[in-house]
């Protein structure tokens, strides 16, 4: 179409023209950077930990200094949880995925390395943790039952050693890379060596997603924490849930009421919390691309109409002259058109220099290339819609406007 | 003139009324996200203790074993109970410190509360002082309660409305583990932002509800809670125990003046190299001594998302800022006739230029008003989200000052393009159409 036209009228207003090119440019890069920072927090929100997440509860028991028997209690607590309604097995575990504690040990191979390379997240596990987590086992065997040592003792060991472990795949691929774990050595409690019994698909670090644990090494052992150093693990049916975590308070109050349940909490609850502030973070950088496009698009509108109202004899002579309806409507909107593409090129290069900003200061992955379209798109199809209107003014605009003013 | 050109100014603001509101609206809009962002940024990046942060210093010794060492790394950022009692002991500083947070069952006399656990500050007694902390009834313990391992306690003004009613209750007992312990002070609300003197449990933490002698506390053997280190072979010792080989103890110092700093510094070097002859310390002398500004930078207590949030803020008002430009300089070339019958009646350039200014400042002083308005329905937001900081997200009187004089300068920074282009406009070619 008649572009010379086009570029001649922009010529003659710079300043208004280079104005929405440069909003139209700021508008897209911050988009297509806050588009990326919201595909990053969504990821991380649809994390799978590869457990039954909705079948999961967790108790929190503590003691009050008091008397009690924590070992027997213990046993009591384990055995009373298994007979409520509902629940399809209960276990203890010395920490829990989105819990607020996390236990990490560095793992080695060989007792002369000092690197401290690999850390790995340390589960200290009672019977049936395998079956309550749903933990898949991809080789070896679960613990055997004369394999489990008492926290207690463990506690007071004066060279602590644990013959037996189950190591997460992630850990059994690095440490062993194509080849099988089972059977092999780690060195976890000073020089005393762990044998790998058996190699589980998933087993979540504590904080699943945070900085300090990307790799998600895990491990296992047989090792019976007390309510004392550890939370109950329920496994329930999702259906009866609600009502297995009215009750439980009462069953641990039962075997012993010196003791006080700090928390009685699903998974699928401590999950909404450990993720609550990214979620926050995906509405606020939604509501904020809402705003700037809602912004630029009135901007838009508003240059649009006063070019319109100011350019209405020429428009009145050019329909006078036999331009059609719609020859002006294509004028209105190529011209966007090319204000348009002249702000995303400007802005897409910008969005790559915020990006370049917000990694070396914030963390942040590189923006992908195809975010680039998605934000040039967006920002088009914007203008076509926000200059529509007065496009469409223009258009209706009878000859006799050119005599009029 | 001024008078005169406000009320050309609102003349004309009000005969394109939907204009204005657009444009007024924009300008609230990136007023009131700079200012949401803003507020939460110097609220959560402030000095906890104004006064004090350039003599309060946090210490950092490397007792840590030979394993994963590496030339010029951080030490442990905390201390072991050996080094701390050590250093206590000896008192080299004006103030000292030793602590580590817990939480303890409290189980009140009165059958109507049900026992609970409440977080607590293990400490010796030079903490009241040093961080100065407020009291509404009593005060701390002495040296001498420390050495004593005696059964004190202070406790929160919550843990007081709780337990005691909110009447004065010191001299009173309270069972903490089994155990009565005297109430010695009663602290009025009190929450230092951020809780600077121990990150490990929340870098926004509220202040503790109870607060205990460190010495009676190890006797009671209560656990404590953080964060702790531990390595090579404990060699049997319990987690508490003075041989434990791990890190878990914080320690503060407050110095005379910022300018002892290197000379306690030497101190702590001479100490580490003792501890190393003595083979205690496998590691070269490698302290630490920072103050509460250089410890909250290095501990990187400010959320990332908080500094992303007040760059998006600012982003979003540059284009709500040009978006004005434009409205602003469409609105003022289509009143060129105007400008040009003003001109012929004798207006200077510089009367034109001030005329429309002024008209842009107006604007601008609507949108900061509506601005302040949005500021603090974000700020209502932000503290219904579920950020540990949360509840303090509060405005106060220097960024609501700081709210009206942004949305000023910035809309009469955007209104100067537009009056430079007015101030222009040569009369003859407009009078012509008349």
């Amino acid at each position: 179409m008649e572009l010379r036209p086009i570029l001649s009228t922009l010529r003659r207003h710079k300043t208004a023209a280079l104005l929405i090119v440069v909003e139209v440019a700021i508008t897209s890069a911050i988009v297509c950077n806050a588009l990326h920072l919201i595909a990053n927090r969504l990821a991380l929100l649809n994390h799978d930990t590869g457990l039954p997440e909705s079948e999961l509860v967790v108790l929190d028991v503590r003691g009050t200094g008091g008397p009690a028997d924590t070992e027997d209690d213990t046993a009591q607590d384990l055995q009373a949880l298994r007979a409520l309604p509902g629940v399809k097995g209960a276990t203890i575990s010395n920490q829990i995925v989105y819990g607020n504690n996390s236990s990490n040990s560095g793992v080695k191979l060989d007792p002369s390395d000092r690197s401290g390379a690999i850390q790995a997240s340390q589960y200290y596990g009672r019977e049936q943790i395998i079956s309550t987590l749903g933990l898949k086992l991809l080789a070896g065997r679960d613990f055997l039952p004369e394999e489990y040592v008492t926290g207690a003792v463990f506690d007071k060991m004066a060279q602590p050693s644990i013959g037996q472990v189950i190591i997460n795949r992630r850990l059994a691929e690095r440490l062993w890379p194509g080849q099988s774990a089972l059977g092999r050595n780690i060195l976890v409690f000073d020089d005393t060596p762990s044998t790998v019994v058996g190699v589980v698909e998933q087993l979540p670090h504590p904080y699943p997603g945070k900085a300090q644990n990307k790799e998600g090494y895990s491990m296992l052992f047989p090792i019976r924490p007390s309510f004392r150093g550890g939370v109950y693990l329920l496994r329930v049916d999702p259906a009866q849930a609600d009502a297995v975590m009215k009750a439980a308070p009462a069953v641990i109050e039962r075997v012993d009421n010196t003791r006080i349940v700090a928390s009685v909490k699903s998974l699928p609850e401590m999950r909404r919390t450990y993720y609550a502030e990214d979620r926050a973070m995906v509405w606020l950088m939604s509501g904020v691309i809402v705003a700037l496009l809602v912004v630029t698009a009135f901007g838009i509108v508003g240059l649009a109409s006063f070019w319109v109202a100011q350019r209405s004899r020429m428009i009145g002579t050019r329909r006078a002259l036999g331009a059609t309806r719609g020859q002006i409507l294509r004028y209105f909107q190529l011209e966007n058109f090319l204000l348009s593409s002249a702000g995303i090129v400007l802005g897409m290069v910008a969005a790559y220099g915020i990006s370049l900003v917000l990694m070396a200061n914030y963390e942040l992955p590189r923006l992908p290339w195809s975010y680039l379209p998605l934000g040039a798109a967006a920002l088009w199809l914007l203008g076509q819609a926000a200059v529509l209107a007065p496009a469409r003014r223009a258009a209706a605009l009878p000859p006799v406007a050119a005599l009029r003013s | 003139m001024l008078r005169y050109y406000l009320e050309l100014a609102l003349h004309s603001l009000r005969r394109s009324s939907m204009l204005t509101a657009l444009m007024v609206l924009a300008v609230a809009l990136g007023i009131g996200a700079c200012m949401t962002t803003l507020t939460v940024y110097h609220v959560l990046s402030g000095d906890p203790i104004p006064h004090k942060s350039a003599r309060l210093f946090d210490i950092e010794l490397d007792a840590a074993d030979k394993a994963g060492w590496q030339p010029g790394q951080e030490p442990t950022f905390q201390l072991t109970r050996f080094d701390a009692e050590a250093l206590l002991r000896a008192g080299h500083a004006r103030r000292q410190v030793m602590m580590s947070g817990a939480r303890v069952p409290v189980q009140p006399e009165s059958a109507a509360i049900k026992p609970f656990y409440a977080p607590a500050r293990l400490t010796s007694a030079d903490f009241f002082p040093m961080f100065e902390a407020p009291f509404l009834h009593g005060g701390g313990w002495d040296a001498a309660a420390d050495a004593a391992k005696s059964r004190v306690v202070v406790i929160s003004k919550s843990l007081n409305d709780k337990v005691f009613g909110g009447v004065d209750s010191v001299g009173r007992d309270i069972t903490i583990r089994r155990q009565a312990m005297r109430v010695v002070g009663v602290m009025n609300d009190w929450r230092p932002v951020p809780h600077y003197y121990d990150l490990t449990l929340g870098n926004y933490a509220k202040a503790e509800d109870v607060f205990i002698p460190f010495s009676t506390a190890m006797d009671m053997k209560i656990g404590s809670s953080g964060n702790r280190d531990c390595w090579g072979s404990s060699g049997g010792a319990g987690p508490g125990d003075l041989s434990a080989p791990c890190s878990w103890v914080q320690y503060w110092v407050e110095l005379n003046s910022a300018a002892d700093a290197p000379a306690f510094k030497a101190y702590l070097t001479r100490y580490s190299e003792d501890q190393q002859r003595a083979g205690r310390f496998e590691r070269p002398p490698n302290v630490r001594l920072r103050n509460v500004t250089d410890w909250l930078v290095h501990r990187e207590v400010l959320p990332a998302d908080v500094g992303l949030q007040v760059w998006l803020a600012f982003g979003f008002l540059l284009v709500c800022l040009v978006n004005t430009v434009g409205l602003l300089l469409a609105k003022c070339l289509r009143r060129s006739t105007e400008i040009g019958v003003r001109r012929a009646l004798g207006a200077s350039r510089g009367a034109i230029f001030a005329q429309f200014v002024v008209e842009a400042g107006m604007l601008g002083a609507a949108g900061g008003v509506l601005g302040l308005g949005l500021a603090w329905l974000g700020l209502w937001l932000v503290r219904h989200s579920p950020a540990e900081y949360a509840p303090l997200a509060q405005m106060d009187w220097p960024m609501l000052a700081l709210t009206l004089v942004l949305a000023l300068v910035a809309s009469v920074l955007a209104g100067v393009l537009p009056a430079w282009h007015a101030a222009r406009v040569a009369p003859a070619r407009y009078l012509k159409t008349l």
